[in-house]
């Protein structure tokens, strides 16, 4: 085993100051310095002073590297000797030294002699003695209870008291899970029960989740960026669809906690509400109305073109008879058509455009009036009878000229011989462009409507009388479309978004209808007159019936585009509506005499042919008189007969 | 945080309000809005107070480390505060059924924190619990033999049980190593994971006792014999060895009444109030099937080579009447070893099989999951090593009409129907070869195009001189008639159709709105069924083509 005592160069064991220094008895070289530390010695040559106070030399140590070796080699008590760091020399340990530092080194005593396990003897037993082991009297102390103590236990009695410390509590020896539903109450459902909306559970996967889809499950590339540039929440999957040949090459799903988080948060943050998934066949939406076939007679084909007009078409109207037809268009030219032929029998120009044309609905005149610019002309278009229209040209001869002049709002003016050959009658020359002319049922009244903002809109005419006049005091809104009611004194006023009837004999407000409408562009009254209809510009069609309110009683959608002209036959239960998306569409629209039963409104026919031009399909659209025809006028220069 | 807790654990959730802009003092702002009543019933709840009190033992106990005063940390921690969930669970869930409703959630969460690392994220208790609980409930599905649908998603396997008549899914990760993410809060997954922990513990206790088992559940008393490890030496902590002997999922359970097994219930028939006889005879086949489907693999012996998923195999093939072992040295718990002669099927991932025993299918695991999902042994043929295999299709599917159905999908129905499956892949091969015949054809049709063109010519000579012949039995009469017919229908089909439209336009505005939505909602289902088949169409004619240049290359 090695031991300290091996290196000599290194500090040695204490053995030296142990016992006196037997080995140099000739030389008495102890040290003088005392228990100092050696090393403040280091720098000098001396290591202290002996006991006569002369300096000790420290010992001349010339020996290198390899002499030391040698002499590990050759001394064979090199390994007991040790280098005393007070004196500096070399001292050969004893046997019984080189002993001793054996019996320390074991951790034994270092006394030979030393017995450690002497039989021991009792000096203070367990047995109480009669005898006192000291005879000191006991301290006071003892007897007092101690202050520190009584400072604690008081501490923590108010503790206890307080309720600030609890005692430690027993065990809980019930079974974490026990039948918790063993007797299941019904009275426990209670009402937030019923009322609970269970989350919907998790969407259950697909074929594309397959760790091996089949084919067609697997996004193309272009589906593939797609579903990259989509937004997380806009996907229709959450995940792109891979194919693994074989299950050890599926790898982990990155996302499996964010998926399982996301529910929770699903779970305790959505807002949750019932919904009634509407479980319905389509079909069982569609209404029940009676078959189109069994509404017969409508028009369903195009019979004949009216062509001749080079620019739009904007006005029709139909002789009483039922032969003739008339048109006016944008070209400055009013067309007079024989209905059954489509020949044009007359045309003539105006040398402005025709806003509107109406033929006098009573069989025995033989009357057009014509809007064109400020000017309202009646015109005798000398067709038909020679008996009716030498008759008409003698009615508005025989007019005798009142003896007091009248202030009018307009001027009558007779044609000019000029004129007279063409057929025109009467010029009733108005302040302002004139919109719309309609006749009286009678014929013998009519109303003109002037595109103005003053209360001057609308005027009244007596032909027979040559005679105006302007029913209203005050401009309630731009006056769009005027008509009167085919029975009764009544007469209809239609603004952008009211159409006010008046009663012409009380000279008053009898309803003002809402319609619900943006901007209402055609009106048209049903022959019992108590039914209206309202075409508007927001491709709305407002059916009013009077007796019932002054709401529409149905809002009807059927078109695009705007309406632009509305109108109902004069004896059968047919309305037509034409519209800008290039349509007529032809309804049903029966109106009971009992009046507990409502109209029956029921769409018939879409009717297409005409072309639409400049954005603007069908412009006006009347009835025949007696036969379920319609005509209908376009955009495209045409005039259309549906039969 | 308090809040957050209650409302986890009670299951309160917000509302959406019938009128929002009535609620919302007219803006529309989104909102979350709960019920009054709900708030004011988590006031009530008892456990607020437990709650307030453990978070003022968190502060006492912080107070008392900070000034070292060792005795009261002891002390505090003596008693610290704990409270129970069961009346929570009881009043959530009134009824078990109503448990076994909402129990989809609690298995995958339970399922995914069993996975989780016992270092960090969340105490190890927690995971050892969720762990057992996960154990325990796998067991039960053995045991009852409730297991139905199964499930390889890119995401993790998907399981489905019937039980008690109740549809259970649950989706567990496959076993790899989670990389936490850092956008995820822990607490809240940790405090629903306290609650369903709660749940799923009465739930097996419930479920085990329904089965007449020991809960906790007790391994069965030969079977723990056998499971000892043969060396007599410790394999680990008893308490340790247990859980993993009852994960290892191959032994049955310790039942309270000792099971008698030859008495197999014969179904009483009770007649059903306006069930007729065809109802009942389908329910009745329906009965057996089921019970044909649980005893599936009944009989079968398995091997699972080392690198195949165990515990999901395992678990399935259990489920389904068969017998499992796996290596010794893979997992407590192998019953017999792989040189068993005995073994029917030994499922394998590998490429190849270095050395194969004689009388066993050597197999890919994707084979269990297929055959149950078919409730029938597939053939095997398909799924061997190395093959490619079949896809994996979902058993959750049902199509409905007018949706797209795999071809695999119908090849495996006309399986469940008994036809012979052989029958639609032996017409494909007919297909491919008469279109060889075909190309053979068109080469012999080459060389006797003289002689067909000389015969063409002599029939339409024929032709003419029979039309000449019989000019009265004119056949462009009939064709006329067919094509005035063809015109009626399409006629009426037009009216209809117009009328239809027509109508249309007659409706309301909401009823033309949900009308609209719901053709939409048609349409698109039809095109995204016309885009799959058609993608399939194009694969499989890529395949095909290039099975044919792969022949002619090999022909040349």
């Amino acid at each position: 085993t090695p031991c300290p005592a091996e290196s000599t160069t290194t500090s040695p064991a204490p053995t030296p100051s142990l016992t006196p220094p037997p080995s140099c008895p000739l030389q008495d070289i102890r040290n003088t310095v005392g228990n100092i530390p050696m090393e403040w010695y280091q720098d000098f040559p001396h290591i202290g002073y002996n006991l006569d106070g002369k300096k000790i030399y420290k010992p001349i140590r010339n020996k290198d590297e390899l002499d030391m070796f040698l002499e590990k080699m050759e001394n064979p008590d090199y390994w007991r000797t040790v280098q005393d760091k007070m004196t500096g020399a070399d001292i050969k340990l004893t046997d019984e030294q080189v002993d001793l530092v054996h019996r320390l080194q074991r951790g034994q005593f270092g006394d030979v002699h030393f017995d450690p396990y002497e039989p021991a003897i009792d000096f203070f037993t367990h047995e109480v003695m009669i005898h006192p082991v000291t005879n000191r009297p006991a301290d006071k102390r003892s007897f007092i209870p101690s202050l520190i103590e009584k400072e604690k236990v008081s501490k923590l009695v108010h503790a206890i008291k307080m309720g600030w410390i609890k005692p430690r509590k027993p065990k809980d020896d019930t079974p974490t899970y026990y039948d918790l539903w063993a007797h299941e109450d019904p009275n426990s459902i209670l009402g937030r029960h019923k009322m609970h909306v269970p989350a919907p559970k998790m969407k259950l996967p697909g074929h594309e989740e397959s760790y091996n889809p089949p084919p067609e499950y697997l996004l193309s590339e272009e589906e593939k960026l797609a579903w990259e540039q989509q937004e997380p929440a806009e996907r229709k999957l959450n995940f792109i669809p891979q194919q693994h040949g074989c299950l050890r090459a599926v790898p982990a799903y990155p996302r499996f906690i964010h998926e399982r988080f996301e529910r929770c948060l699903d779970l305790y943050l959505c807002p949750r509400q019932r919904k009634m998934r509407v479980n319905v066949d389509p079909e069982d939406l569609i209404p029940k109305l009676p078959k189109p076939r069994d509404l017969q007679p409508f028009p369903t084909t195009q019979a004949l073109i009216y062509r001749g007009h080079t620019s739009l078409v904007r006005c029709l109207s139909v002789s009483p008879s039922g032969q003739w037809l008339v048109s006016g268009s944008d070209d400055c030219t009013v067309r007079f058509w024989e209905v059954s032929t489509a020949r044009c029998m007359k045309t003539l120009e105006v040398g402005g455009v025709v806003k509107s044309v109406a033929w006098n609905p009573n069989p025995t005149i033989c009357l057009v009036a014509i809007c064109v610019e400020q000017s309202v002309l009646l015109v005798n278009p000398c067709l038909g009878d020679k008996l009716l229209y030498g008759a008409t040209d003698q009615l508005l001869e025989s007019y005798v000229a009142p003896e007091e002049e009248r202030v009018q709002p307009v001027r009558w003016v007779t044609a000019t011989a000029e004129e007279h050959g063409k057929g025109i009658r009467l010029v009733i020359q108005h302040s302002k462009a004139v919109k719309q002319v309609t006749w009286h049922g009678k014929g013998d009244y009519l109303a003109s409507v002037v595109s103005d903002n003053s209360n001057m809109q609308v005027l009244i005419h007596q032909s027979s009388k040559r005679w105006s006049q302007n029913p209203f005091r005050k401009s309630k809104g731009l006056v769009q479309r005027v008509l009167f009611h085919p029975v009764r004194p009544y007469f209809f006023v239609a603004t952008q978004r009211y159409v006010r009837v008046y009663n012409l004999l009380k000279q008053e407000l009898t309803k003002k209808l809402m319609t619900n409408c943006k901007w209402v562009s055609s009106m048209a009254v049903h022959p019992g007159g108590d039914n209206i209809i309202c075409g508007s510009y927001d491709s709305k069609l407002a059916w009013f019936d009077l007796d019932l309110s002054t709401r529409p009683y149905q809002l009807l959608r059927h078109h695009k585009k705007a309406l632009r002209g509305v109108a109902f036959h004069k004896h059968y239960p047919l309305f037509a509506s034409a519209s800008d998306d290039g349509t007529v569409i032809v309804c049903h629209g029966m109106v009971y005499n009992d009046l507990l039963q409502n109209p029956l409104l029921v769409p018939v026919k879409v009717l297409k042919g005409h072309v639409t031009t400049l954005d603007l399909g069908v412009l006006d659209v009347i009835f025949h008189p007696t036969q379920p025809w319609v005509f209908s006028s376009g955009a495209d220069g045409t005039v259309r007969l549906y039969t | 945080a308090i809040p957050r807790r209650l409302c986890i654990l009670k299951g309160i959730y917000p509302h959406e309000p019938k009128h929002k802009k009535k609620v919302n003092k007219g803006s529309t702002a989104p909102r979350t809005f709960y019920l009054l009543k709900d708030i004011k019933f988590l006031l009530h709840e008892p456990i607020v107070n437990k709650f307030r009190e453990y978070k003022v033992f968190v502060r006492k106990l912080r107070k008392a480390y900070g000034k070292s005063e060792w005795t009261t940390v002891d002390r505090l921690k003596d008693n610290k505060p704990t409270y129970k969930l069961d009346h929570i669970v009881k009043e959530r869930y009134p009824t078990f059924v109503d448990a076994l409703r909402d129990l989809d959630d609690a298995l995958s969460m339970c399922f995914l924190f069993s996975t989780f690392p016992r270092t960090g994220k969340c105490h190890v208790q927690t995971i050892q619990l969720c762990r057992r609980l996960a154990v325990e409930f796998l067991n039960y599905v053995i045991t009852s033999r409730s297991l139905r649908k199964v499930f390889l998603s890119i995401k993790g396997i998907y399981y489905q049980a019937e039980v008690l008549g109740q549809p259970v899914t649950w989706i567990t990760p496959y076993t790899f190593a989670h990389d936490h993410p850092t956008d995820v809060d822990y607490r809240v997954m940790a405090t629903f994971t306290e609650f369903y922990t709660t749940l799923l513990g009465f739930v097996n206790f419930r479920l085990y006792q329904s089965l007449n088992l020991v809960y906790p559940p007790k391994i069965d008393g030969q079977a723990d014999v056998e499971l000892k490890p043969a060396e007599g030496k410790e394999y680990a902590m008893d308490s340790e060895s247990y859980l993993e002997k009852l994960s290892a999922l191959s032994a049955s359970l310790a039942r309270v009444v000792a099971p008698t097994h030859e008495d197999e219930v014969e179904m009483d028939e009770f007649p059903v109030e306006g069930g007729t006889a065809e109802q009942m005879d389908e329910r009745k086949k329906e009965q057996e099937a089921l019970e044909k489907h649980k005893k599936l693999f009944e009989g079968l012996r398995f091997f699972l080579n080392r690198e195949v998923p165990r515990e999901p195999l395992a678990f399935i093939i259990r489920c389904f009447g068969g017998q499992v072992s796996w290596d010794k040295s893979l997992c407590i718990g192998a019953t017999y070893d792989v040189s068993d002669p005995s073994i029917t099927h030994h499922i394998i991932d590998r490429p190849r099989v270095e050395q194969q025993v004689i009388g066993r299918y050597y197999l890919q695991p994707q084979w269990v999951f297929d055959s149950v999902n078919a409730k029938l042994c597939l053939p095997v043929a398909d799924y061997f090593p190395g093959v490619l295999l079949p896809p994996h299709l979902s058993p959750f599917v049902t199509e409905q009409e007018g949706d797209y159905v795999p071809p695999e999908k119908l090849k495996l129905l006309a399986m469940q129907r008994g036809e012979n499956p052989g029958d639609t892949a032996s017409e494909e091969e007919e297909e491919e070869e008469e279109e060889e015949e075909g190309d053979n054809d068109k080469e012999e049709e080459e060389e006797e195009e003289d002689e067909s063109e000389k015969e063409e010519e002599m029939k339409l000579k024929k032709m003419e001189e029979q039309k000449a012949q019989s000019s009265k039995a004119l056949p462009v009469k009939v064709t006329a008639g067919k094509l005035r017919l063809e015109d009626k229908q399409r006629l009426e089909q037009e009216q209809q159709s117009e009328e239809k439209r027509l109508a249309i336009m007659m409706m309301k505005k909401r009823e033309k709105y949900l009308y609209k939505k719901i053709m939409f909602g048609k349409k698109r289902k039809v095109r995204e069924a016309n885009k799959l088949a058609a993608k399939r169409k194009a694969h499989d004619t890529a395949i095909k083509e290039e099975k044919k240049k792969s022949k002619k290359a090999r022909q040349a």
